[in-house]
């Protein structure tokens, strides 16, 4: 059989094999593995047979988020154009059809946030096989979640540099320190944006960088605003801002690349907890925990404890609801907070770890008034104790059945009481 | 001949490397986190550890018959707290602004777990001399640390060394400025530093296996 008339998978299958125990293996199993299910399986122990791998896991996400990444293709390109109406005289009103679904908006955030992905992609992935080929173990499916989050929680200007250095660093110091996938303590994604943050701070926040070209163009005749509703509200300016509910809800605002769209993002959430990939716990006590935030400070106000002349007057009295639809308090709570790897796993933590989540990002948020969004930070907070919380959960439920048993206490229950121990333990 | 025998030159080299007390003992992190946002200030206080743990070591050599075991702890606080404050006041004295930068660091050498280690570990049992080489022997491991991080930290806050902008000048958009490189802040914020010394510890006892503890 000549070589032409070999198969894909037969000619990868060859390579592989060739490879087969040489320093380079991991890299082209990795390729093997991608393309095709490898037909090899374990060779001792028992098996649970599942559908789901890591990698089907993994992809489940991805499709989540691709309606999220194709709505931002027309944002990015929308806010661009509404904001050169806006500095010109004439503000857009928003017309689904004529003025946002359009081509010229598409390939704006096409020709934008494409650079990102691959840069994302393309940097983590060559840190994972070198990673691989170091350790000499497979290249693990970890990255392809991250490499898609990765350009949608950071503003659409970022320097693809900038994105490169800190793709780096969090997939270095944020998952292979710990030992690859599986083993971080935090959020590779939020890790990667919170270097972002510290690092390059100009690019991160502020009144610019929210809307493409409005960097550039600053201190030029063209200016253009790059405000998020946030920001207008961190600096008690609502007189300028003009975004009805439905625009924040549908994502019509400013805002990092893929965070703003509330309802697409909702979709995606609904998607992940029926295939269950996704704990709809956490989702759902971080709702509760960030309303009920919002609740307390809408509370103040009321009261009359705080006065317009505050500094956080405008944050505080954003509707308490209205929290949950503008920044990227929902992006978190459904793709972030719901990371099984740093997320809490008893059911009860989950409840815990959620809520603290949702009540953490809007304390952070109304409260540091330079950076009026919270939610990473609320995020690698909770990461960070996300083991502490399981660790008590666990203890307290092995408490809880030494009392019962103890309740029913029975001549022979000492071998049982073994028994538990080991069970619960 | 050599100058040093060879037990006594392990003293010197033995702490440089595989016995370096912040990346092996990982003692004086506090220090190391909080004054190597910047080079020179790295080097002032690795060359004010290594007098007063040179001299402070061979002091508490020389006395060590002659301390009541009971009060040892106060007799080895005064010795390092006397040594301290010569150095805080000729620093004070010929480098006014550096000492500003240092502030209360230069004093917080007292606390430094390496100063009060050595004169435990090796002064109250061992000669002046060999206090000595052990003294200077583990303040250089010190300092070495220091102005590796030093260096990285500051050349990547701040593109500069030692003051001097070596990669060219961040508001007039020269050297690698103008190709829209951009100083890195996290560099000069003290969690920095911690990432630096974990980089450090990572590499060392990835290629020396036999420095990973048991766990």
């Amino acid at each position: 059989m000549s070589d032409k008339k070999l198969t894909l998978k037969k000619r990868l299958h060859i390579l592989k094999h060739r490879y087969r125990g040489k320093k380079m293996a991991p890299a082209f199993n990795a390729f093997h593995t991608f393309l095709f299910t490898p037909n090899e399986t374990t060779h001792s122990g028992s098996h649970v047979r599942a559908v789901d791998d890591l990698k089907r896991t993994m992809n489940t996400v991805i499709m989540a988020l691709i309606p999220v990444l194709l709505f931002s293709f027309f944002n990015t390109g929308y806010q661009h154009y509404a904001a050169i109406d806006a500095a010109s005289g004439t503000p857009r009103e928003l017309m689904l059809f004529e003025n946002f679904l359009t081509w010229e908006n598409f390939w704006l955030g096409f020709t934008k946030v494409l650079p990102l992905v691959i840069v994302s992609y393309g940097i983590g992935l060559l840190v994972e096989f070198i990673f691989a080929v170091i350790k000499g173990h497979e290249v693990e499916e970890g990255y392809l979640v991250t490499g898609m989050l990765v350009p949608l929680i950071v503003p659409v200007d970022t320097p693809l540099w900038m994105l490169a250095v800190s793709v780096v660093f969090g997939v270095v110091i944020g998952k292979e320190v710990f030992g690859g996938t599986g083993m971080n303590i935090l959020n590779p994604a939020l890790t990667i944006r919170a270097f972002l943050f510290f690092a390059y701070p100009t690019w991160m926040s502020g009144d610019k960088v929210w809307v493409h070209g409005a960097v550039e163009r600053a201190g030029t005749a063209d200016a253009i605003s790059g405000e998020t509703v946030l920001g207008y509200l961190a600096q008690n300016n609502t007189s300028e801002f003009t975004y009805s509910v439905s625009d924040m809800f549908f994502g019509f605002i400013p805002g990092s690349v893929g965070e703003t769209s509330a309802f697409l993002i909702l979709l995606g959430g609904l998607f992940l907890v029926f295939s269950k990939i996704a704990s709809w716990r956490i989702m759902l006590s971080a709702v509760i925990g960030s309303l009920v935030m919002g609740l307390i400070f809408n509370g103040v106000v009321e009261a009359g404890w705080i006065t317009e002349t505050s500094t956080f007057y405008g944050l505080m009295s954003f509707d308490f609801w209205k929290h949950l639809i503008v920044g990227g308090l929902a992006f978190g709570i459904v793709y972030m907070a719901t990371d099984p790897v740093t997320g809490s796993q008893t059911n009860r933590g989950k409840w815990i770890y959620g809520f603290l989540i949702g009540f953490i990002s809007v304390m952070i948020r109304v409260f540091n008034p330079a950076y009026p969004e919270g939610v990473f930070l609320a995020i690698l907070l909770m990461n960070v104790f996300a083991p502490t919380i399981d660790h008590y959960v666990i203890r307290g439920n092995v408490k809880r059945r030494m009392k019962r048993l103890k309740k029913a206490v029975l001549p022979v229950a000492t071998q049982e009481e073994e028994n538990l121990k080991v069970e619960t333990v | 001949m050599a100058l040093l025998s060879k037990k006594d030159a392990n003293l010197i080299i033995d702490p440089l490397a595989d016995n370096n007390p912040i990346t092996i003992q990982v003692l004086g992190i506090c220090s190391a986190l909080a004054i190597t946002a910047e080079l020179k200030a790295s080097l002032v206080m690795a060359l004010s550890v290594i007098f007063v743990l040179g001299v402070g070591n061979v002091v508490i050599s020389l006395i060590r018959n002659i301390i009541p075991s009971k009060i040892r702890i106060i007799v080895q606080l005064i010795v390092v707290a006397t040594l301290v404050i010569v150095v805080d006041q000729v620093l004070k004295a010929f480098a006014y602004e550096l000492s500003k930068t240092l502030a209360v660091f230069v004093g917080l050498i007292i606390t430094n777990c390496i100063i009060m280690g050595r004169f435990e570990a090796f002064a109250l049992g061992n000669g002046p001399w060999k206090s000595f080489l052990d003294g200077i022997g583990n303040a250089l491991g010190y300092g070495v640390i220091l102005i590796i991080v030093g260096f990285f930290r500051e050349l990547l806050g701040s593109g500069t060394l030692f003051g001097i902008k070596v990669l060219g000048d961040p508001i007039a958009k020269t050297g690698v400025y103008a190709f829209g490189y951009e100083n890195n802040g996290f560099m000069i914020i003290p969690p920095a530093a911690l990432i630096v010394v974990g980089i450090i510890i990572w590499v060392q006892r990835s290629r020396n296996r036999a420095l990973i503890e048991e766990n």
